[in-house]
């Protein structure tokens, strides 16, 4: 049985056909083509396929891609032009927050929703938001601190 | 009744009555809230499929919180994120704010709702000992013969019968959730161990509730245990034992060995049933150790908005 929805992906309107069962990071993946979230676990435990929805991260295996009906979604691939997101992109770079880079897009994903939500996090906040993100290579130290560098530099770049 | 393993039709309707409608039709209904436990249950067959994927979410009028003749009223699809940072529920009932802080990761607590882990009926939902502790009730509705929609209260201390079963009937939604408000005397603890304070399912879990007089005495003492029975359940005899009197260490001491002898484990992948007990035994009597020691007000200790008094390292951690 499949099902017509319409959405607002990365502020662009879109429609996709897709089945009663199918998660919203199946739909994304296999039905739209953007590959940016990623598939790690498929039960929320590990964070690789967090989306924002209506201004909230969730894990996008968790969610049915018809809840995304009428919605606005934005992904990874639509954090290119957000200043948060470059302010991190930027700060994983300076900090080598990024190894695999697997975990790379819900790290930032949940890192930008962090910063919308709370604009100057310090190391206890920054650890406490990915707390539902799986990172197996550079074991968080330097995520942490890549979080806690992009809030600063907003906070300055605010500032002047 | 559908015997495939697919749903034949999908609903998202706009009111209640469609919604109930949707339930009381041919074949019923699966009711999908956050869906982040129907998801991988789904995935898994261990949800067998309704003729109909009911979503509530776009029912309106059901995620308000608001008091209402002296009760805290949560609706049905508040998430538990909104548990942990609406400040009624901080104010009105503090326990359920500290089991939200407890609760998973902020992804899950951004969708997972209050209705939704109470008709998913773990034993080990974190919120379940919380209300139980708290004597909510849930309102359940459904449409009599006539099209009127009509409600029922039913104590959530009666509604869990057994892992994933509840009294809710097939034809009823489950539409808020109601918590007497707390008074300024009343003390809450709610504990929970796992193996990380982030995304495990509770090993166990304690939910504690009671008035504080000037004397040091409890009552209305409530003592819920999770992850220790086919169901949430309240240590009665714990509750009994504790009601009227101060707190000192050999009444504390009873009161654990009460407890633990009040559960009934069982040996599954998270732990023994014997370790169960232990840790039953052990938190309980740290918890009651705290609340001896603490005799200002539940205020008195604030919550992070992102909470970052849990322990970071695993093993016990109180908000």
């Amino acid at each position: 049985m499949k099902h017509e929805i319409g959405f607002t992906l990365n502020g662009v309107q879109r429609r996709a056909t897709v089945d009663a069962r199918m998660s919203a990071l199946e739909m994304l993946r296999d039905v739209i083509g953007l590959t940016g979230t990623k598939y790690g676990c498929g039960e929320g435990e590990c964070g690789a396929c967090t989306i924002i929805v209506d201004g909230a991260s969730v894990n996008s295996c968790l969610l049915f891609a018809l809840d995304c009906d009428g919605r606005e979604v934005t992904t990874v691939e639509g954090l290119a032009g957000d200043a948060r997101a470059q302010a991190l992109h930027k700060a994983f770079v300076a900090r080598g927050a990024v190894q695999c880079g697997f975990c790379t897009p819900g790290m930032m994903i949940q890192a930008t929703h962090l910063l919308a939500t709370h604009p100057h996090p310090d190391a206890d906040a920054a650890k406490r938001a990915i707390e539902g993100n799986l990172c197996r290579c550079t074991g968080y130290q330097k995520i942490v601190e890549a979080i806690v560098e992009a809030g600063e530099t907003l906070q300055s770049g605010d500032a002047t | 009744m559908s015997g495939s393993d697919a749903f034949e039709r999908y609903l998202a309707p706009a009111s209640l009555a469609q919604a109930l409608a949707a339930l009381a039709g041919e074949g019923g209904a699966t009711v999908l809230a956050g869906g982040t436990d129907l998801m991988p249950q789904t995935r898994a067959g261990r949800v067998r499929p309704a003729r109909t994927l009911l979503n509530i979410r776009r029912v309106s009028g059901l995620d308000g919180v608001e008091v209402e003749g002296g009760l805290l009223r949560i609706g049905t699809l508040a998430t538990v994120a909104t548990l942990l940072t609406h400040a009624l529920v901080r104010e009105h009932a503090p326990l359920l704010t500290q089991a939200a802080d407890h609760f998973a990761s902020d992804q899950i607590r951004n969708a997972a709702t209050i209705g939704g882990n109470i008709c998913n009926a773990s034993p080990a939902g974190d919120l379940l000992t919380a209300l139980l502790a708290l004597d909510a009730e849930v309102e359940l509705a459904w449409l009599a013969v006539d099209g009127a929609v009509r409600t029922r209260v039913h104590p959530i201390d009666d509604f869990f019968t057994g892992p994933g079963r509840t009294r809710r009937e097939a034809n009823e939604l489950l539409t808020a959730v109601r918590v007497p408000l707390a008074l300024r005397e009343q003390q809450v603890r709610f504990y929970k161990t796992g193996t990380r304070p982030a995304l495990d399912i509770s090993t166990i879990s304690i939910a504690f509730a009671a008035r504080l007089d000037g004397g040091g005495r409890l009552h209305g003492v409530r003592l819920a245990l999770g992850a220790v029975a086919p169901t949430p359940l309240r240590a009665r005899r714990t509750e009994a034992m504790l009601e009227g009197l101060a707190l000192d260490a050999a009444l504390a001491a009873r009161a654990a060995d009460c407890a633990a002898g009040e559960a009934a484990p069982i040996d599954d992948v998270r732990a023994t049933a014997w370790y169960r007990k232990e840790l039953l035994h052990n938190m309980t009597l740290r918890m009651l150790d705290d609340v001896a020691e603490t005799a200002g007000p539940p205020q008195g200790r604030k919550l992070p908005l992102w909470g970052t008094a849990r322990s970071a390292k695993g093993g016990p951690h109180e908000a």
